[in-house]
């Protein structure tokens, strides 16, 4: 990856709603250039989407989060990525991982109420051939998502002007 | 004036009442040491003062950038773009092994020149600008670059000595050379040179006389940085005319065009200069103070006298947090440059669309826009005064980095993208309605 695309992702990371004028000033490209290796990027999968961090507990949303341990035994007909495929096409599924370790899957989800994610678990997980086991481990409080702390901000502390 | 307070000002003078702590703290609620100096009318009630400040301290004047601080401060809703600090903090690898060392009971003073394990990852660590140094005889440890700027100036400038100074540069040079005694001498660079310093300029300014050159690249304020073929020229003015060098590369790890090069790398020049780096910018461990001296062994021995007798050896704390950020932290470290790089070319885009003239930045992280075109009577110290009063945005006036800064104002992007975007804009407002 070249230097400016490299550039271009990571003030996108910082904020998705950078202006395509915003990028151009930060990456050294042309506003146009910058429509077009997006566009390049979308395409071939590097950017899959852009969306927002909420801190949903500030809402009147009622809403829960829930990170689901998955455990599978697989056979010569199933691979993980057929178990995989499954269960993230459920909307309630927000981040799904293969993992190392305990455990094959990590499941993050959201649903409207502790119910609805237990029936997620026990009607479309567990019920799956290839499941042997699952955890849920309900959210109790976010401290941080992908890379936004949850907090009240600004706490520098420099002086306004120094040398 | 009421007469609680008349005759509390005279309990005092007889020293008999403590002073109301409620004075103390007025109008401050910033921990900074020098505000404690600062006389602010209250001088009256205190208990007389027999000090006078020795001459070659008097001769120093205030710093600009203290005095605009303090207008800074009085003022509500400031975007400030006058910090010469990262905004990001120490990396975790650095700050858990201080913690650790903390917890591991590691309080002691060090060896004078600083742990053997430091000095040995300092070494190792320089040898990517193409350094070779050894650890044992000629690497010091200091309490942050400032000491060591200090100490090469204590140790090696002899009361009369000249020491050429490039213009505009970092706030401490000058003074320190006057503190040992020597005379300072400025060599202007230019704008319209991208701030590169030349042996055209150096014999200008009659630095071929000179005993010492203070070199500063990248370059606070300008941003600049020095390309192999202007080095190349100046190194070889410096040993042509018999210079020694204090080369303060304390931004070295933050260039923005190619990699950092070291004048102490260029033939002649290791046995004449004195390299100074640091850990402040490059791993945002400015509170952590330590810096560190590169020198052949008669120059690190000269400098230790100095530094065994006024400091000991440098905070130990912040040596094993150094260790860990030489050995641990090199991808945060790229993360955060490039995140000044962003900004930079942000910042700079910004600035030449706003129409002010501005020299590549490809160093530290400062822009140097002109603002002679704009401030219609040219004052640099106007024009900052004037936007902080307007706009809210703070700035440091280029002339308080020497007479070369005038015209001129210092914008720093250790700030977040945000505030970039809020005092461009404000700026922009600031401009229109001129
Ligand atoms: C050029 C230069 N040298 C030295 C220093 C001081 O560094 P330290 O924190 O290591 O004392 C600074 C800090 O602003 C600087 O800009």
């Amino acid at each position: 990856m070249d230097d400016e695309t490299r550039a271009l992702i990571d003030a996108l990371v910082a904020d998705a709603r950078e202006s395509p004028a915003d990028l151009a000033r930060q990456t050294g490209l042309s506003a146009e250039e910058v429509e077009a290796r997006l566009a390049d990027l979308e395409e071939s999968g590097v950017l899959r989407g852009y969306s927002a961090v909420v801190d949903w507990d500030r809402t009147d949303e009622t809403g829960v989060e829930a990170v689901l341990e998955v455990n599978v035994e697989l056979d010569r007909e199933t691979a993980y990525d057929d178990v995989a495929r499954r269960i993230a096409e459920s909307p309630l599924v927000d981040t799904m991982r293969l993992v190392s370790g305990d455990y094959d899957f990590e499941v993050y989800v959201r649903a409207g109420s502790m119910g609805a994610v237990s029936r997620f678990v026990s009607e479309e997980v567990a019920p799956l051939p290839a499941v042997t086991s699952t955890v849920t481990h309900f959210a109790m409080e976010t401290y941080k998502e992908r890379g936004v702390l949850f907090d009240d901000g600004d706490d520098d502390d420099r002086l306004s002007v120094t040398p | 004036m009421s007469d609680e307070t008349g005759s509390e000002a005279a309990d005092r003078s007889d020293g008999t009442a403590p002073p109301d702590p409620a004075d103390s703290v007025e109008g401050s609620d910033q921990s900074d040491p020098a505000e404690a100096s600062d006389p602010t009318g209250e001088g009256e009630t205190t208990a007389g003062d027999r000090f006078t400040a020795a001459d070659r301290v008097a001769r120093v004047p205030p710093s600009g950038i203290r005095a605009f601080f303090e207008v800074a401060e009085a003022h509500d809703d400031v975007v400030s773009l006058g910090v010469g600090e990262p905004d990001f903090s120490a990396p975790w690898p650095a700050r858990s092994a201080a913690v650790a060392s903390l917890e591991r009971g590691r309080t002691s003073y060090t060896a004078n020149r600083g742990t053997a394990e430091l000095r040995r990852a300092i070494a190792g660590r320089v040898e990517r600008y193409g350094h070779a140094y050894d650890p044992d005889e000629e690497v010091l440890v200091t309490t942050g670059a400032s000491e060591a700027v200090d100490l090469a100036f204590r140790a090696f400038v002899d009361p009369g000595d000249t020491v050429a100074l490039p213009t505009p540069t970092y706030v401490s040079y000058e003074p320190g050379v006057t503190f040992a005694g020597g005379d300072p001498l400025a060599v202007p660079t230019y704008h319209e040179d991208d701030w590169a310093l030349t042996p055209e300029a150096l014999a200008e300014a009659g630095a071929d006389e000179a005993e010492m050159l203070v070199l500063c690249y990248p370059n606070n304020p300008t941003g600049a940085t020095m390309s192999a073929d202007e080095l190349d020229a100046v190194a070889a003015f410096c040993v042509d005319n018999d210079l020694l060098v204090v080369s303060d590369e304390i931004y070295a790890a933050l260039t923005y065009d190619g990699d950092h090069e070291s004048v102490a790398t260029r033939p002649g020049m290791r046995e004449r200069t004195v390299v100074i780096n640091g850990f402040s910018k490059a791993y945002a461990m400015t509170g952590l103070r330590l810096g560190y001296a590169l020198a052949p062994p008669g120059a690190i021995e000269a400098m230790t006298t100095v530094h065994q007798y006024g400091m000991l050896s440098a905070p130990t704390t912040a040596q094993h947090a150094a260790v860990a950020a030489i050995e641990r932290c090199d991808d945060e470290v790229a993360r955060m440059r490039r995140e000044y790089d962003r900004r930079r070319r942000y910042l700079t885009a910004r600035l030449r669309e706003l129409g002010l003239a501005v020299a590549e930045p490809s160093g530290a992280f400062y822009a140097f826009p002109r603002v002679t075109d704009v401030a219609p009577d040219g004052d640099d110290e106007a024009f900052a005064t004037d936007l902080l009063d307007e706009v809210g945005v703070a700035a440091v006036p280029g002339s308080a980095f020497g007479s070369g800064g005038a015209g001129h104002l210092r914008l720093s992007y250790a700030t977040g993208m945000g505030e970039l975007k809020e005092a461009t804009r404000r700026l922009e407002r600031y401009l229109d309605g001129r």
